[in-house]
């Protein structure tokens, strides 16, 4: 059958991906080189293709892999932090992750309402400028050797809150973005939050025997099985209304110990290729023309919520009785946005709700994912010389 | 016995420090994969590390032989030279009830804890001399260990009831 269908589709599928994903490629080559993420020119990826070479043949195969992108993205955000871990932040972070929500949720949604957007466009925009990159970020922390640093608890611990506020925020936009009436959405939503609640107990109770069903000596065993898991849970949970991206990020919650470990260096190879495919895929289905529209306002979002988020590392670190240098940093490594920001964007692009949703996110990641990494290295450097200025003047007056 | 400190990195693994006599903060990143990196803090901005070194697991467990192994191989070599200097060397079994049996020495802190060290683990009629971190210790096995005998007092009743609490 498949080599039946080696007719010149099936070739113009294979060229275009290959071209594609060449391109992709070299991108990653260009920003790792100097460091930075590849999301941001991924995104710029799809959007030149979208504008100069319209795909004939491979579109339909790159919204599946683009699909399967956003399982594996969320799946892996919910296996990167165990029960336990989730548990323990939970108790020590909840002030400074109350703190990131005010100030870094309420932006976006301020600026969905201001702009005149359907009330869940504006949660999504809030969702947007709320969620910080924990994939640029921890990769900067560790470029950079900045692991052991004093303050990175308190970043990782924010992050962990966010990804606990991912769980309660992802059923709830799914919920909306139904359209159903409220009664109907209310019930579901409780079902789907209840969902989460249950699954985040089960994991942290009962993670153990249930990571060891599944634990086997063999990679191939390891990948088929928690493959085969997310995505048929991603699929039972699409089909219950709860949208797929919570059913595979909740898969990864319940999973923990050992296969926890085995199945994320198993499976990141294939979310860096899948998700590499959705960002470009996001970026085809973005309206270039608009961009320049809604530049100011991702501009000015931009400038607000890196405030914003640089005050709540600032004030988290404060809190863990880290100097003043360190507060900085901590305040600095946090600006990032990227990978989730997209997920929860094209959440809202794939329902159709709001033109101007799509341009805005694309150009407000864009800034964030390159300014964060700049911020990040930068910033200790910053503030050393305000010190250093502040000495001299003191020292001459 | 300096005082090691851990701390959660979610995410990414563990951390302990340890601040040496002369004022220097020494840390080390076990990270989930096994990975470890050697951390040297700044004195100027205790927070911020003026040295990373990347360490693989192999790396670590050579690096951890040397430090250790010596340490070990001192005290080993004074007792048998009589010049004891307050270190005993001891012979614990431990039966199915001690809450070390099942656990990895690397799992049961001993040396964090107490200050003591494995030195070998006699099963059977077999001797494992150095045992790594990571070898699983059984009902059975007779740990020979090394300490002050103050330190072995309290490491009998840490390996008897307290691993893993």
């Amino acid at each position: 059958m498949l080599l039946a269908a080696a007719s010149p589709e099936a070739a113009g599928v294979f060229i275009e991906l290959g071209l594609i994903i060449v391109a992709l490629a070299i991108v990653a080559r260009v920003a790792t080189s100097f460091g930075f993420s590849p999301i941001p020119l991924y995104l710029l990826a799809g959007l030149v293709v979208g504008v100069a070479f319209p795909l004939s043949f491979s579109e339909e195969f790159i919204e599946v892999g683009a699909e399967i992108g956003v399982i594996l993205l969320l799946f892996m955000l919910g296996l990167e932090y165990t029960g336990e871990e989730l548990r323990d932040n939970l108790r020590v972070g909840l002030p400074a992750g109350g703190l990131d929500i005010a100030l870094n949720f309420t932006p976006g949604l301020a600026a969905g309402f201001l702009l005149g957007w359907s009330p869940v466009a504006a949660l999504l925009l809030g969702g947007v400028t709320y969620i910080s990159s924990s994939g640029v970020i921890s990769k900067v922390l560790s470029d950079l050797g900045r692991l052991g640093n004093r303050e990175t608890p308190s970043i990782l611990s924010l992050l962990v809150i966010e990804d606990l506020v991912m769980a309660a925020y992802l059923p709830l936009v799914a919920v909306l973005l139904l359209g159903v009436g409220l009664a109907a959405g209310l019930a579901s939503l409780v079902v789907a939050v209840a969902t989460a609640g249950a699954v985040l107990v089960i994991a942290i109770r009962y993670g153990e025997p249930m990571s060891r069903l599944l634990a086997n000596r063999s990679d191939e065993v390891v990948l088929l099985s928690t493959f085969g898991l997310v995505v048929l849970v991603a699929g039972v949970a699409e089909r219950l209304q709860v949208s797929a991206a919570v059913g595979a990020f909740l898969v990864g919650i319940a999973l923990s110990g050992p296969v926890a470990d085995h199945a994320r260096e198993l499976l990141s190879p294939l979310r860096d290729l899948f998700a590499a495919t959705f960002f470009v895929f996001f970026g085809l289905q973005i309206d270039s023309a608009a961009i320049p529209d809604v530049a100011v306002l991702a501009v000015g979002l931009a400038l607000v919520t890196g405030l914003t988020k640089l005050f709540t590392g600032w004030w988290a670190a404060r809190r863990a009785g880290v100097g003043e240098r360190g507060r900085f940093r901590a305040g600095g490594a946090l600006i990032a946005r990227g990978e989730f920001s997209i997920v929860i964007a094209g959440l809202g692009v794939t329902a159709g709700i709001e033109p101007q949703l799509g341009p805005l996110a694309a150009a407000y990641v864009l800034l964030m994912a390159f300014a964060g990494p700049i911020v990040t290295r930068s910033i200790d450097g910053w503030v050393l010389a305000r010190r250093r200025r502040r000495a001299g003047t003191t020292a001459g007056a | 016995m300096p005082r090691i400190e851990e701390t959660q990195l979610p995410g990414v693994g563990l951390r302990h420090d340890l601040t040496t006599r002369a004022g220097d903060r020494l840390g080390v990143i076990t990270h989930r994969t096994g990975r470890r990196e050697l951390l040297l803090y700044d004195r100027r901005d205790p927070d911020s590390c003026r040295d990373v070194v990347r360490l693989d697991e192999d790396e670590g467990h050579a690096l951890a032989e040397v430090l250790g192994g010596t340490k070990v191989a001192e005290s080993l070599d004074n007792m048998i030279q009589q010049s004891v200097e307050g270190l005993t060397i001891d012979w614990l079994p431990a039966t199915a009830s001690w809450s070390c049996a099942g656990h990895t020495v690397a799992e049961t802190m001993l040396r964090a804890r107490t200050g003591v060290s494995i030195v070998a683990i006699v099963r059977g009629v077999q001797t494992v001399p150095s045992p790594t971190p990571d070898f699983r210790i059984e009902a059975g096995d007779t740990l020979v260990v090394v300490g002050t005998p103050e330190a072995i007092k309290s490491a009998f009743t840490h390996l008897e009831s307290g691993v893993g609490t």
